[in-house]
């Protein structure tokens, strides 16, 4: 059982990047056919981001490096945390400390359009934060641990308990993944009126770092919403997969077809749907 | 690595055109033409791209704004000169204040003529700059590489030390003549 731990951190570490490059690449895909093109290949991020490692060496300035690496390394290590069936309540502190740095990294460039998009970065982690705290909180209420491998050793999975709170976890993710209509701080899309938000003035190198952290947030991602489904049973890892899917493409779906808000509103809604479902989900919890 | 011919991310910028040309390096990204299939993405950010589509003229007024596009982009990059404005001014060669093709103001690799261009000449014209794109990848490689490194330290080396073989000769005898002349020429006066 130790073992098994120790693998799943190292599947993580190896075969998480790839894993999130190739959802990547099939979500552009499916982008593309949603909108009457035919897409580029599943390959694409990959390839991108080697070409971004054989670009010229050139950074606004060091430090900007230097926080990129640490928020890269710091997404890593929330993942670990979560795979090894760590404490989730951690490994949500240390994703959140991942994206802190890539907000300082974006402000150390002193340009307007990263500085802007820093800042919405922030009003983001304000809008989810609350939410991903208060998460693993009613997971202590349900099973009275913090624990994410309790998940695995319980019959009934999460789901079943907090079915409101998990509707909040997809509306949060959609915040998270830097999707539209919440896609305010940079955009996978076609540039906005920041440009490239956060990203504007990272190139090459860092910039590869940053899509490789996003690859690897991805796959965490993919893990909080397997959470939901695993128990003790084994065919629950396949209703997992089954969920994990059918939530990505309906990522997809709110990416395509919903246009961005503005941060008030992100703010707003964010706020009042993941609050409210949470007392109610507590209040029904507490009735049964 | 030879993903740099796979994901060419690029830049454009209308100088002075008529916005025709504009309207089909737009065109190649619909689902008509779709580029993104070759991997290409328009970043409208000089700092992730690759290749910098310009159409029109430069003028007197762009011709700073086109250098510093180019100065901010990455190498290895390249430069398509998209229609007939920017290859040679075009239609607006005669304006007093154009100043004529791309190439007047930085280096073009790829010239695409048409009036206005066509987006299958457009396509062609990212897959020869693709090209390009791959020899200045290999060349800077290259020049990163150890032996030129090596290479290059030893002619910095050769080329100081001659530098310091030649001067120390020559410079302190110049200005003691400078000192005996200022001290004479302060001198006169008083007496």
């Amino acid at each position: 059982m130790v073992m098994i731990k120790y693998i799943a951190a190292l599947a993580f570490i190896v075969l998480g990047p790839f894993i999130g490059a190739i959802v990547q690449g099939i979500d552009r895909k499916i982008t593309a056919r949603m909108q009457g093109r035919v897409g580029p290949p599943i390959l694409q991020p990959i390839y991108d981001v080697k070409k971004l490692f054989a670009k010229e060496d050139a950074t606004v300035n060091g430090v900007m490096d230097f926080y990129i690496i640490l928020a890269l390394f710091f997404a890593v290590f929330a993942g670990v945390i979560f795979f090894m069936g760590g404490n989730l309540l951690l490994a949500i502190f240390v994703l959140t400390l991942s994206t802190l740095f890539v907000i300082v990294a974006a402000y150390s460039a002193r340009s307007p359009y990263s500085d802007l998009g820093a800042e919405r970065e922030a009003l983001q982690v304000m809008c989810y934060e609350p939410f991903m705290v208060l998460m693993p909180v009613a997971m202590f209420l349900v099973y009275g641990s913090f624990e994410v491998a309790t998940t695995v050793d319980i019959a009934m999975p999460l789901i079943v308990y907090m079915p409101l709170i998990f509707i909040s976890l997809i509306f949060i993710l959609t915040i998270k993944l830097r999707k539209s209509p919440f896609d305010l701080s940079t955009s996978h899309h076609a540039h906005q009126e920041l440009v490239k938000g956060m990203t504007t003035e990272m190139s090459g190198k860092t910039f590869a770092a940053f899509e490789i952290m996003e690859w690897y947030e991805t796959v965490l991602f993919f893990g909080l919403i397997g959470m939901f489904f695993v128990s003790s049973a084994w065919w629950s890892w396949l209703v997992a997969i089954g969920a994990i899917i059918v939530c990505y493409l309906l990522e997809i779906i709110i990416d395509n077809n919903f246009a961005r808000v503005k941060w008030q509103t992100t703010l707003k809604w964010s706020w009042a749907i993941t609050l409210l479902l949470f007392v109610a989900n507590i209040a029904i919890l507490s009735f049964i | 690595m030879s993903g740099t011919s796979k994901s060419p991310w690029i830049i454009h910028y209308d100088g002075s055109s008529c916005n025709g040309c504009d309207i089909e390096v737009l065109a190649c990204l619909t689902p008509m033409y779709d580029v993104e299939r070759f991997g290409v993405i328009n970043t409208g950010n000089p700092k992730h791209a690759d290749v910098f589509l310009i159409t029109g003229a430069v003028n007197e007024r762009n011709i700073g704004v086109v250098k510093q596009i180019y100065s901010q982009m990455l190498e290895p990059k390249v430069v398509v000169a998209c229609g007939a404005c920017a290859c040679s001014g075009g239609i607006f060669h005669d304006c007093y204040n154009v100043i004529g093709g791309v190439d007047k103001a930085i280096p073009v690799d790829v010239y695409v003529p048409g009036c206005a261009v066509r987006p299958e000449a457009l396509i062609d014209a990212v897959v020869a700059g693709l090209g390009a794109l791959e020899e200045k990848r290999a060349a800077l490689e290259l020049a990163s590489s150890y032996e030129a490194k090596e290479l290059a330290k030893a002619a910095e080396q050769e080329r100081l030390a001659e530098a310091a073989s030649q001067p120390l000769l020559e410079e302190p005898a110049k200005t003691e003549e400078q000192t005996d002349i200022d001290i004479n020429a302060d001198e006169e006066p008083g007496e």
